[in-house]
């Protein structure tokens, strides 16, 4: 009797200690991704990439810390200068990489390596423009193809249209089109989870404000 | 509650109580102390840990236990992991990260180099900063004759450098020697490079001290690398006020490999009609050409690339015979040219690499003149054939160290003919290196090697050992040194007549010392050269010319300062003299001058997209020979001071879905006269100038490019 009820015993904290395993991952990423959601300075943003890239280690099988751990380094390369830009795009780039051994035609990591491309840019626009511009517009294209209902797609092509200058085919008018479609995007966009993708739709908000009528 | 229920709360709730947690804290620093903020550390396996703060600390809590590795990373530096005994009892410990070996931080060997180049990091200009030079009309040699230890000279093909004619400065595709980098031109005249600088993504111009898998160029070398796989296919066209030209460049599906066909045709009818030129042209200029390159990824790190140019061109000029008063001096060229290449590379893993490449040219020159004997006319044949292989293997010998060798062999066939009279010759060419580049530290670099030639036409061999270091100063600052050997076989026109002659030969000592930041480089170069077996003509072809040069150098690059706007400054004193060809004795040569600057500024407008780029070039007087002079004033007078100034505008928009930029060059904007020398008729009486065929050149021109891939559309994707 007695062993019979270990063996069960042992049985339910097997279950249990997995179970908890699952939680910590949940609880830990929910906690991440809040932090990440408000605008999170560049400090924060080490931070929650540091420990996204501690829980990618553990969760070998969960594609989402190294996404979040790309996105954490791409989002700093977008502000950072000179060379270290290049360095953090490297990073992002290797997790980004992982991530998509593990989730193969992913749009929202589709999205991640074309804003890469975009951070490389921004070193020497005028040297790198050539190369990285259509690198990183192939790389919607793909994230099109994958999921042409990712609302971040066309937030970014809207802010490509945005910030580049009329005479090189940039447009305010275009640009509010595509703003205009990721919010409609947005409102039907269900993420899988807390823990899915679901950044942008303040910045879009934001950047189509900015274009007013 | 039995006492059999309470063991087993016991037991459910021991496990808790024994995920006692440890507390591990401490700071983390660098090698010079100071705090290292951002550091990720952690327990490996778990999800404990943190990020260091601004002061380096770090304090968190796990509840792994027993023996645990300790992790701590940080970009730019070495991971670090330690095994750490996780008791319960608090563990303080400090953390001490060394910077890994990272090519920016990195010294590396730049003793008498400039390299161009998109893809290394803080190189001194982008390959971009060619095209945007004014006055220099897209040719890759006009625009490196705006840095530090090349000559102001316009009358001749190729880069003059410290002392050393244009024959030796040598030319390398992919590490392939090319034969004939320039379009054939007429005496006094200098031509334009045959290559397009868009065909390259990185260009090398060592002005002395360069690596031992480099020969044949005695005093510098001018390595061009070519493109990798385009980003997309596209289109594009060229509509000048010279001429035209139509690209066509095909990606693969599967973004492995690529096509592109290239055709232009070049004609300064309309232009010569239009601008007076020095000599009455009798056929007017033009070139047609073609070019094909084929490019696969054979792996993640191979890649084979095949090139194949062809070039036709012709010209004629009539002019007023010096040597003959009344007469009139006619040359008429016409030039067939094909060069083409094969590489491949790909890693072979456990740290070997190879590069490896094979190449066919043929370059034929019909001349047809009239000056040399009067009345009766001389036709002129040369052809040249160049066949190499070449195959170089890396070995690295870890953080960055590498040892290098490799061999390559060339077949050369040189014919000419004057009239019925023939001078050829054969040649087999063979050369092998080795050379290892050792870091000793990341501050301190050594590379040394040596390369052996033999040429069996001169039944020669040389031994050429060439050594360098750089050491780094600090962040930005770093000196370096180099010594080296450097031979050359004789000019082809010299080797016809004779063929056991010596190498030419020099020796270099380069001593360097520049700071460098992403706004700013700053450069400073001394150097001595000596230079042994020169050929001479007189009293018969023999390798006894002796010669030297030293000198000081400066370069300084600001793009910070004025925004928008990026400026380059540099300035080359130059002591030379030199025995050779038919000289009495060592004197200043005549392409060399003593004092030689250039202004390059370029400024960007975003409001009107436009970059504008205006270049100032100075030099002071060349030597010429007035043969009224007596014997011991050879070369003693000097031409008027060079200046010039040239401009460049690039309009950069969109057409329909074209990217467009609109280009709008002169040359010697100021008109100012450029004289590069004199030539005086036999018995001295008559002198002419050399200058150039018209004193300016204007070019207005408009290139279109079309992404013909719809998906890859960086903008227009409606």
């Amino acid at each position: 009797m007695k062993r019979i009820f270990l063996f069960l015993f042992s049985i339910t904290t097997f279950t249990l200690a997995a179970n908890a395993q699952s939680a910590q991952y949940t609880e830990a990423m929910e906690k991440q991704v809040a932090a990440i959601d408000k605008n999170a300075s560049s400090e924060e943003l080490t931070q929650a990439g540091n420990t996204f890239e501690r829980i990618a280690e553990v969760e070998k099988t969960q594609w989402l810390p190294y996404y979040y751990a790309a996105y954490c380094k791409v989002m700093q390369a977008l502000s950072a200068k000179g060379n270290t830009i290049d360095a953090l795009a490297d990073q992002a780039e290797q997790h980004a990489e992982k991530a998509e051994a593990l989730s193969k035609n992913n749009s929202e990591i589709a999205v991640i390596r074309s804003l890469i491309a975009t951070a490389r840019i921004n070193v020497d626009p005028m040297a790198r423009g050539r190369k990285y511009g259509p690198i990183s517009s192939g790389f919607l294209e793909a994230a099109k193809k994958y999921n042409a209902d990712n609302p971040r797609i066309y937030m970014l092509e809207g802010q490509s249209l945005y910030y580049t200058p009329e005479q090189f085919g940039g447009s305010k008018v275009r640009a509010k089109e595509k703003f205009e479609l990721s919010l409609k995007k947005f409102s039907t966009f269900r993420p899988e989870s807390s823990i899915a993708p679901h950044w942008g739709e303040e910045y879009t908000k934001k950047l189509l404000s900015s274009i007013g009528n | 509650m039995s006492p059999k229920s309470l063991y087993l709360l016991c037991l459910m709730v021991l496990p808790i109580l024994a995920q006692a947690q440890t507390k591990i804290s401490g700071k983390v620093t660098d090698a010079k102390k100071q705090p290292l903020p951002g550091v990720n550390i952690y327990i490996k396996g778990t999800y404990d840990g943190t990020t260091t703060t601004a002061d380096g600390s770090y304090s968190f809590s796990s509840t792994a236990k027993g023996e645990q590795l300790l992790s701590a990373s940080l970009m730019g530096y070495k991971t670090l992991e330690q095994t750490v005994n996780l008791s319960g009892a608090a563990i303080v410990l400090n953390i001490n990260l060394k910077e890994t070996m990272n090519e920016l931080k990195m010294v590396t060997i730049s003793a008498g180099s400039f390299e161009a180049s998109d893809e290394k990091k803080n190189t001194i200009l982008k390959s971009l900063d060619i095209v945007t030079t004014g006055g220099a009309n897209a040719d890759i040699v006009a625009a490196l004759k705006t840095l530090p230890g090349a000559q102001q000279v316009g009358d001749k093909e190729g880069l003059f450098v410290r002392g050393g004619t244009g024959y030796e400065t040598q030319t390398f595709i992919d590490g392939m020697m090319v034969r004939n980098p320039f379009y054939s031109g007429m005496p006094n005249f200098a031509a334009r490079g045959r290559f397009s600088p868009f065909l390259f993504k990185g260009t090398s111009f060592s002005s002395g001290g360069y690596s031992a898998q480099y020969g044949q160029g005695m005093s510098s070398a001018l390595v061009l690398e070519t493109n990798d796989l385009p980003t997309r296919s596209s289109a594009s066209i060229g509509i000048m006020t010279i001429g035209a030209n139509v690209g066509l460049e095909q990606l693969s599906k599967d973004k492995k490999s690529s096509f592109t066909l290239e055709a232009d045709y070049t004609n300064l009818t309309p232009y010569f009609k239009v601008f007076k030129t020095l000599q009455q042209p009798t056929t007017y200029p033009e070139i047609a050409g073609g070019s094909l390159v084929y490019r696969r990824k054979t792996s993640k790190t191979g890649m084979l690339k095949a090139y194949v140019y062809g070039n036709w061109s012709r010209f004629g000029y009539q002019g007023k015979s010096l040597e003959y008063q009344g007469d009139e001096e006619l040359f008429e060229l016409k030039n067939y040219n094909i060069y083409s290449n094969l590489t491949y590379h790909e890693n072979l893993g456990k740290g070997w690499k190879i590069n490896t490449g094979i190449s066919y040219s043929t370059n034929k020159d019909r001349i047809h003149l009239d000056t040399i004997v009067k009345a009766a006319e001389a036709n002129v044949r040369t052809r040249s054939d160049l066949s190499q292989a070449r195959v170089v293997l890396t070995k690295s010998l870890g953080a960055f160290s590498l040892l290098r060798f490799g061999g390559e062999y060339q077949y050369a066939v040189e014919k000419t003919a004057y009239n019925q009279y023939h001078l050829d010759y054969t040649d087999n060419y063979g050369a092998g290196f080795v050379e290892a580049d050792i870091y000793f530290s990341p501050k301190l670099v050594g590379r040394a090697g040596v390369r052996a030639e033999y040429t069996s036409l001169m039944e020669k061999t040389n031994l050429a050992p060439r050594v360098s270091m750089s050491y780094k100063l600090d962040d930005k600052g770093q000196v370096s040194l180099a010594y080296g050997e450097f031979y050359q076989k004789p000019e082809q026109q010299y080797l016809r007549s004779k063929h056991d002659l010596e190498y030419m030969h020099a020796t270099h000592y380069i001593a360097t010392y520049e700071r460098r930041s992403t706004a700013y480089t700053l450069r400073t170069e001394v150097f001595y050269k000596k230079y042994h077996d020169l050929v001479k003509t007189t009293p018969d072809i023999n390798s006894n010319g002796t010669g030297y040069a030293k000198g000081a150098e400066l370069f300084w690059r600001d793009k910070k300062t004025i925004k928008n706007a990026d400026y380059w400054i540099s300035y080359s004193f130059l002591d030379t003299k030199r025995d050779h060809l038919n000289y009495p004795y060592e004197v200043q040569p005549d392409f060399a001058a003593k004092h030689t600057a250039s202004l390059v500024y370029k400024q960007y407008f975003s409001k009107i997209t436009t970059n504008v780029g205006l270049t100032y070039s100075f030099a002071t007087g060349r030597p010429y020979y007035n043969p009224n002079r007596p014997a011991n004033e050879f070369m003693h007078d000097r031409t008027k001071t060079f200046n010039t100034v040239g401009l460049i505008a690039n309009y950069l928009t969109t057409i329909g879905k074209a990217f467009t930029v609109f280009v709008v060059s002169v040359s010697n904007m100021a008109g100012q006269r450029q004289e590069y020398g004199y030539k005086y008729s036999s018995d001295g009486l008559r002198r002419e100038a050399i200058r150039p065929m018209t004193p300016s050149f204007f070019f207005v021109g408009m290139f279109m490019s079309f992404g013909i891939d719809r998906r890859q559309e960086v903008i227009d994707n409606n």
